[in-house]
């Protein structure tokens, strides 16, 4: 097809469960591309030469080589393409920020759309899911025992990079499931746990070891792995952790969840489900969300589909400030829920049996840049006023989790509790090496996979030397 | 992935089990003050529960649980040779001690449990060790012999006289700090949460160092959800990483009484659930379950 040609096809939509609809079940919103809008997308790459979209993506996928075998039907050297740079496309097709990372530098999105490359990722990798069973070989037995905590995106991507070089490679994870924020924090509506599970179980086939029920920091220390458990080289991926509060009165009335608790709840432990799943959340009618990232936009969006009348957002910046994808921003407005800008928490109001009643908020405006670029919001003296609710989730970010830092003194760690790495992603404590949120903060699945794919080169590397 | 073996289980008191089960990681690492959380079977919830004694030799832990709602009376249906589906830990932080001269142990009903490795390991620092255990009636007063063989004193107390004081434990133990010879210089407490503020509040005038090891509901057990958090000294604290054990001078008890009532609808929905599931005929906790959740732990 000739470019002119190319530039005529429009962006594909995407289609979805209607908002009505969706806004009550827990079943994916989006439903994928139907195969022949998937060619015309992939059809719409005009296969620039220095593609810029590459750059932007933390693990550096052939996005024009997938997209040209794509659009020549070559399903299959499609999926090679994109599984060369990416293991969990599945995942990342249906979660990533493409709007900030690949899609933002399409040449096709100065005048009009970006190529909908996150859609086409998607389309590729369940492609693959029906007809593809691409686990790829293992090298043969090196002999090295890796030990990876943490079983979210970075420990899971940086076992598979091992193993398929031929290290033997046991994944600890705190949690009786493997897949950390994909299976406690993403709800099923954005991220099937099935898909999950497929990618856990090609990890298995490959060899890799996965044992549930186990604390690094408690059941064995870093010292343990590396001394008597004999593993050669440790990468720690265990996550952001502990939730923040904001501190202010009434934080303990029934109804106040972390954002974490609530989601864990209702994904992790199925509550959504109660009593077929035993485990229970407290539903709400009137519920209110305090934040503005994905966290935040999964809990509000959460809390329509457990039946609030209203769901409410409270966010203390403006909507350009939002972190949280366009895309979820976009679906929850269809579903009903409602944004209030400009705003923060100053105390949660219960009744005399310790329920949740309201919150009491205080109206911002935004002054000078902060330390993020971003204006900070100010408080307006004498605006406070009442929203009634019974539930409150409080989703303004995570700080890092001390259980397994605190049994590891010789762990060097930055001001915040966060784990310092060189650029290989090694530790202060050599063959340890630490990557995903528990370095970064809060960040991206996409960027804990790379670190687990950068990390699991370098610890090649280091036991080829040692070896 | 393979579950939990156990090895032995039998009945300790009415809707009270003893467990033993195989996890030896657990057990290698076990210090008194652990807590792991269990999921019974396949899609139960997790709930938290104390080491009540670990073998590290034989790879086994201790659990003693009461049947107060739909996860415990699962584990409680849970007979020798049978399995525990998950098993977690050994979580929290273990308890602080030392040689402190006079300790006094304070149990109510399955609290005595959690007391229960605290025992042997502060006699083995030297320390004189006195043990109040209290239920309802004398078939509620558990591990009275376990105890009895490792500490210097124990004293049973029951609600209706029909065994040792008849009274709640918090008398008993005024009365111990009052007339004992050797002063009482720390108390460590675990049980139902007006229990152990009661103790607090007997302890408090004379300034005697005491520990309670609070009960609230978790979910991970690792940090990472914020549901087990208790107010404690004016801050707000997450139980499973920062305790389970606090200063019981600086608790705030009202919090987490009130925070323990947060499911009790959902609670009854999810017994009335699983009863259905089981058929009431075959059920035969339905009863002590029944009347033990009327004054469970913490309610
Ligand atoms: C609700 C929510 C929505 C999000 N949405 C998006 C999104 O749409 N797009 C996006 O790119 N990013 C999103 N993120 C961020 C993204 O999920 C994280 O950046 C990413 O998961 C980090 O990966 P990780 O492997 O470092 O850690 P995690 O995914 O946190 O996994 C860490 C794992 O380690 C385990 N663990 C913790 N401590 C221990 C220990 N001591 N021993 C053993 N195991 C331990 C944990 O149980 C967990 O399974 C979201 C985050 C949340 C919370
Ligand atoms: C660190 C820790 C150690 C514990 N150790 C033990 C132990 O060794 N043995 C034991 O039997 N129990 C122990 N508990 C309490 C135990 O976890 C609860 O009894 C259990 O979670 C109840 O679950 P359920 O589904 O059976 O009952 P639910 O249906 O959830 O609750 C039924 C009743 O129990 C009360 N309840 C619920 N959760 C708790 C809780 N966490 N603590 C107290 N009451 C609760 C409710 O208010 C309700 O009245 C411990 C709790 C913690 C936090
Ligand atoms: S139980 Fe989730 S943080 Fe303690």
């Amino acid at each position: 097809m000739k470019p002119a040609e190319r530039l005529k096809l429009p962006r594909q939509h995407m289609p979805e469960q209607p908002a009505e609809a969706r806004a009550r079940n827990f079943r994916e919103v989006n439903l994928g591309l139907e195969d022949r809008a998937a060619i015309n997308e992939a059809l719409r790459c005009l296969q620039c030469r220095g593609a810029k979209c590459v750059g932007g993506c933390p693990v550096g996928v052939d996005i024009p080589g997938f997209l040209a075998a794509l659009a020549d039907n070559n399903l299959a050297e499609a999926a090679r393409v994109l599984y060369a740079a990416n293991v969990l496309p599945a995942i990342t097709g249906r979660v990533c920020p493409q709007e900030t990372q690949c899609e933002v530098s399409c040449v096709r999105g100065n005048k009009g759309e970006p190529v909908a490359v996150g859609y086409l990722e998607r389309y590729v990798a369940d492609w693959a899911a029906r007809h593809w069973d691409q686990v790829c070989e293992a090298a043969p037995p090196t002999g090295r025992k890796v030990a990876i905590v943490g079983a979210g995106p970075a420990g899971l991507t940086c076992a598979g990079e091992l193993a398929r070089r031929g290290h033997a490679v046991t994944v600890f994870e705190a949690l009786h499931k493997p897949g950390g924020v994909l299976v406690y924090g993403i709800p099923e509506f954005r991220l099937p746990k099935d898909i999950v599970e497929r990618e856990v179980d090609k990890l298995r086939r490959l060899g890799v070891r996965i044992e549930c029920n186990v604390v690094i920091g408690q059941t064995y220390t870093i010292g343990d792995l590396m001394g008597e458990e004999g593993f050669h080289a440790v990468f720690i991926a265990n996550g952001a952790g502990l939730p923040v509060f904001q501190n202010i009165p009434g934080e303990s009335l029934k109804g106040v969840y972390s954002a974490n608790e609530y989601l864990t709840r209702v994904n992790l432990m199925e509550a959504y489900r109660f009593p077929e799943s035993p485990t229970p959340v407290i539903a709400g009618r009137r519920v209110v969300v305090v934040g503005g990232g994905n966290t935040a936009m999964d809990a509000v969006r959460t809390a329509r589909r457990l039946g609030a009348e209203e769901a409410l957002l409270l966010y203390r910046r403006s909507r350009q400030e939002m972190p949280a994808r366009a895309e979820e921003v976009k679906h929850a407005e269809e579903e009903g829920v409602r944004f209030t800008f400009l705003a923060a928490p100053v105390e949660v109001l219960g009744t005399p049996e310790g329920w949740v009643r309201a919150v009491r908020c205080i109206r911002m405006e935004l002054g000078e840049p902060d330390a993020s670029g971003r204006r900070r919001p100010v408080p307006v003296a004498g605006s406070e006023y009442e929203i009634p609710c019974d539930v409150v989730v409080v989703a303004i970010g995570t700080r890092s989790n001390p259980l397994l830092t605190q049994t590891t003194p010789e762990l060097k760690l930055n001001r915040w509790g966060y784990i310092e790495v060189d650029e290989q992603g090694m530790t202060s404590i050599p063959g340890v090496f630490a990557g995903g949120d528990i370095v970064r903060g809060a960040a991206t699945v996409i960027l804990a996979m790379g670190d687990g794919k950068r990390a699991a080169a370098a610890i090649d590397r280091y036991l080829a030397a040692r070896s | 992935m393979s579950a939990y073996p156990i090895r032995h289980a039998r009945w300790l008191a009415p809707g009270v089990r003893c467990l033993i089960v195989e996890a030896p990681r657990v057990a290698r690492r076990h210090r008194p003050g652990h807590f792991v959380i269990v999921r019974p079977v396949e899609g139960s919830e997790r709930i938290p529960l104390t080491v009540a004694h670990a073998d590290a030799d034989a790879g086994t832990i201790m659990l003693v649980v009461q049947a107060v709602g739909a996860t415990t009376r699962q584990l409680c249906d849970l007979e020798a040779g049978g399995e525990v589906r998950d098993v977690v830990g050994p979580l929290g932080r273990p308890t602080e001690l030392e040689r402190f001269g006079h300790v006094v142990l304070v149990g109510g009903g399955v609290g005595t449990a959690v007391i229960h490795p605290q025992a042997a390991a502060l006699k083995k620092l030297g320390n004189k060790v006195s043990a109040v255990i209290g239920g309802r009636s004398r078939p509620y007063v558990i591990l009275e012999e376990e105890l009895g063989r490792i500490c210097d004193a124990v004293y049973p107390c029951t609600d209706d006289g029909s065994h040792g004081f008849h009274g709640f434990v918090t008398a008993r133990l005024a009365r111990l700090i009052d007339e004992d010879p050797d002063p009482v210089r720390a108390v460590i407490t675990a049980g139902p949460v007006p229990m152990m503020k009661a103790v607090a509040e007997v302890t408090r005038p004379a300034g005697i160092h005491t520990i309670a090891s609070l009960n609230p509901i978790m979910v991970d057990g690792t940090g990472m959800c914020g549901g087990c958090r208790v107010q404690v000294g004016g801050k707000t604290l997450f139980a499973c990483v920062d305790g389970p054990e606090f200063d019981a001078h600086r608790i705030d008890f009202d919090d987490l009484a009130g925070r323990l009532t947060a499911y009790r609808s959902q609670e009854q929905a999810a017994l009335e659930h699983l009863r259905q599931a089981v058929g009431e005929g075959s059920c035969r906790l339905a009863g002590a379950v029944a009347r033990a959740t009327g004054d469970a732990l913490g309610a």
